[in-house]
């Protein structure tokens, strides 16, 4: 038995690292789950008279994506974004997060505009109240204005089929 | 043109490599020559072909061929041309040609120096070392081909990592994969002897040097890396157990281990089965920190980009590996009869001491480093382990390691006499543990880390000067032809063991009495520490070939006298506009004087946050670390190594005349 011992230590440290393979260490779940979304107001990228408040989506399930104009890989979901904006299935807000460089306007008009409405928080604030570790990351909240999920990291197809459309039916979007 | 060459060399490679694994196993079980023949040519041809590889990929970064996705990603047209050369292996694909190549290396120098060794045990180490090369060549063929094209080119690079750019990155990872891949040799001759049944210690005697040297590379590696990390992140931090640097050091704690139990098993012909297992140990160790840092597992500030199939297929791959020789090892191991009987105060038995708390050193960093793996996987939510668990838990189980080092090159081998070793080293002992309580004392005050590590540094030292005069004692002559007479293996260890001693020291005190300061400093603004006077004279503007630095210039003076200026920078690199602290150093025996810049404070950047340690002893580390490597490559080029073909009889009992 003794022999054995160390193929079976190995086989059980295997079995923890196959499952490893399929988690994503730099994921903290998020504390703000459960919790009302922060309240803001913020003016609105092309017109600065006008401005977003998360009370304004009030019975309706969304999702707040934060983005900014210099982030490779939220250039990388940009078209997965298009295309649920196409298929109108959920609105999707989408925080412009500390564009210094002010090149927001002209990449959405070049690039498409996926987006409801795009909040402007240049000063960054908005971010730290949402806990916003990086972009791109989008929280779901649901009728009653409650954080439900947080995703960190650029959306996929998959990441859409397997993790953010099945908790949007579960809300009744 | 190239990279396709290089592409097909790779694939040409990988036949080879399975043609070196297969047919001379084969040969090897059923007593053929002409299939065991195969092992040689193959395993040189493999190599020759692996190189052109390289070398293809070489010359394309070169060349600065940005149509070759790696090159695109890795590299800047700005970019040095040493730069360009080390950028072949700054990312993963490019490491994990690094990584064949070198084990090409060693198997082809395998092929070479192993003429006095039986046929069908050369058969079988090389054929296993292919099995390894063909998983290797096989893993960048499927899914890290380093050759991929980008098609249409891209204009311009992505830059290597600014991290990477220093003179560090030349030789650090080439080192550490020598070490870590050199321990395949070990570990194919281990598997060699499971496989052929012939579990004698001869096995042993044949992959001592090869693991020594190994072993010896490997602790330049990490050596390199520390000192990488000191120099290159401005936080004056040397050590900080991340995961990338724990997956080198297992494998170092384990060869470690593996060194001395090798000894007593070639010389006494103990410990069999526990050192076949430590040969496969310190090897897997070595793969497994190859999953942790490239599967993304595990969150570390070295990860490669990461890829699940990637962490799959290494997964797999170290499965067969591990899981097999483990395998193999526990069908085999009721024909590992222990040989060689010793009390429990003898040499064999206080290696096994330092074995079992070496392993459990390396058992409490794998689990520190898996730690937040496990709880994850077991839905038991995120954590991270830092320096603190490892401190805690480490520290003290290096302590008794390091109280037996001065203990064991000085018992005889079967048996010693505990009144007798107590004799001989109380004079040693009382010293080192009088100069350990009263240094703090006199510097500032009662400090038992201090007195426990200075203590033992001391103990090591004196344990080693102990060891020269026994054995000088009954030999004749002059003391420097009888120094010169002592065989090299004993100079190795004793040389390996004094630099432990230097590295303690110099672990202990710059962990103790470092100080350190953040200031705010203007042009002209002063500031003390450590007795000395920092004077900031402000900011340059200064163009690098790839980036943008701000220098700032510090006088460092000493009671009004002017010593010397340092230039700390802060550089922007164009490609990535990533920042980069470059600290500035200046360095003696005893101690460092390290400025690096914080962060500028207004918008004309003339004030800054200026940071200033004074490190005492810190390059005692590393010139321990140095004398490890060459006391370990010393002691694989004794003699008896060399003659090789007659292997000596192991010594009589109760003689301790030769160095472990």
């Amino acid at each position: 038995m003794k022999r054995w011992l160390p193929l079976i230590l190995f086989a059980v440290l295997v079995g923890f690292f196959a499952k490893g393979l399929f988690l994503n260490p730099r994921e903290v779940p998020s504390p703000f789950i459960g919790k009302p979304a922060p309240a803001f107001t913020l003016p609105l990228v092309g017109n600065a008279n006008a401005s977003f408040s998360p009370a304004d989506m009030k019975g309706k399930v969304w999702l707040l994506n934060v983005w900014a104009p210099w982030c490779v890989s939220c250039r990388e979901e940009h078209p997965v974004l298009m295309a649920l904006a196409r298929s109108q299935s959920v609105p999707i807000v989408g925080l412009n997060w500390k564009d210094k460089g002010r090149e927001a306007e002209q990449l959405l008009a070049q690039t498409g505009d996926p987006f409801l409405a795009v909040p402007d928080d240049l000063s960054g604030k908005v971010g730290i109240d949402y806990g916003v570790t990086g972009t791109p990351e989008t929280y779901v909240i649901d009728k009653a204005g409650i954080i439900r999920m947080k995703h960190i990291g650029a959306i996929s197809e998959e990441v859409w089929k397997e993790k953010i459309e099945p908790k949007l039916q579960e809300l009744g979007a | 043109m190239i990279p396709e060459i290089g592409n097909f060399a790779l694939i040409v490679a990988l036949l080879l490599a399975l043609t070196q694994a297969i047919l001379p196993i084969i040969g090897a079980q059923r007593g053929n020559l002409t299939l065991m023949a195969v092992a040689r040519p193959a395993a040189q041809g493999q190599f020759v072909f692996v190189g052109i590889a390289f070398a293809c990929l070489a010359y394309s970064f070169i060349t600065n061929d940005f149509s070759v996705v790696n090159v695109a990603q890795n590299s800047f047209s700005q970019l040095p041309k040493i730069y360009c050369f080390a950028a072949t292996w700054g990312s993963h694909e490019g490491s994990m040609l690094l990584w064949a190549l070198i084990l090409g290396f060693w198997t082809t120098a395998v092929s070479v120096f192993s003429r006095h060794l039986p046929d069908d045990m050369v058969a079988r180490v090389i054929g296993i070392m292919g099995l390894v090369s063909a998983g290797f060549l096989s893993f960048l063929l499927t899914t890290s081909n380093p050759f991929l094209r980008l098609l249409p080119a891209a204009a311009e690079g992505r830059d290597l990592n600014p991290l990477l750019q220093d003179p560090g990155m030349v030789f650090h990872p080439p080192m550490l994969y020598m070490g870590y891949v050199g321990f395949s040799v070990a570990f194919a001759f281990a598997l060699a002897a499971l496989l052929s049944g012939r579990l004698d210690a001869a096995w042993a005697r044949w992959s001592r040097p090869w693991t020594t040297v190994a072993w010896s590379l490997l602790s330049v590696g990490i050596v390199m890396g520390s000192w990488w990390a000191y120099n290159e992140l401005g936080w004056g931090g040397w050590w900080f157990w991340d995961p990338t640097e724990n997956a080198s050091f297992m494998p170092w704690l384990a060869g470690t281990a593996l060194i001395h139990s090798l000894a007593v098993t070639e010389k006494r012909g103990a410990f069999k089965a526990w050192t076949v297992l430590l040969a496969i140990t310190a090897f897997s160790l070595s793969l497994l920190g190859t999953f942790l840092v490239r599967s993304g597992v595990l969150s570390s500030v070295h990860a490669f980009a990461t890829d699940p199939a990637r962490g799959a297929f290494i997964l797999g791959f170290l499965a067969v590996v591990i899981g097999g020789s483990l395998a193999l090892f526990a069908w085999r191991a009721p024909k590992m009869l222990t040989g060689g009987r010793f009390t429990w105060f003898s040499r064999e038995a206080l290696l096994l001491a330092n074995n079992v708390v070496l392993l459990a050193a390396m058992g409490s960093v794998l689990l520190g480093t898996l730690y937040p793996l496990l709880m994850d996987a077991l839905g038991m939510g995120k954590i991270s382990v830092g320096p603190p668990y490892f401190n805690a838990v480490f520290v003290p189980l290096m302590a008794p390691a390091l109280f037996l080092m001065g203990v064991g090159p000085l018992a005889r081998w079967n048996g010693s006499s505990l009144p007798d070793m107590v004799a001989r080293l109380k004079w040693a002992l009382a010293i080192s543990v009088a100069t350990g309580i009263l240094l703090p004392l006199t510097l500032n005050g009662f400090n038992p880390w201090a007195t426990i590590g200075i203590a033992l540094s001391i103990w090591i030292a004196l344990t080693v000067l102990i060891g020269f005069r026994e054995r000088l004692k009954y030999t004749q002559g002059g003391l420097l032809s009888r120094l010169s007479n002592l065989p090299r293996g004993f100079w190795g260890m004793q040389l390996a063991h004094f630099g432990i001693a230097l590295g303690v020291a110099g672990i202990t005190v710059v962990a103790n009495y470092q100080t350190e300061r953040d200031v705010r400093m203007n042009v002209g603004d002063h500031t003390q520490l450590a007795g000395y006077t920092f004077t900031f004279q402000g900011i340059k503007e200064r163009q690098g070939p790839n980036y943008r630095a701000a220098e700032g210039t510090v006088e460092v003076s000493k009671e009004g006298k002017k010593l010397f200026v340092l230039n700390p920078e802060k550089r922007i690199y164009n490609a990535s506009g990533m920042p980069m602290t470059e600290a500035a150093i200046d360095p003696n025996l005893f101690r460092d004087v390290y400025v690096a810049l914080g962060e500028p404070l207004d918008d004309k950047a003339e004030i800054w946050v200026v940071r200033i340690f004074y490190k005492p002893f810190i390059n005692w580390l590393w010139i321990g670390g140095l004398m490890l490597a060459v006391g370990g490559l010393l002691a694989a080029s004794d003699r008896r190594y060399r003659i090789g073909v007659k292997a000596p009889a192991p010594a009589p009992a109760g003689v301790a005349t030769q160095g472990v």
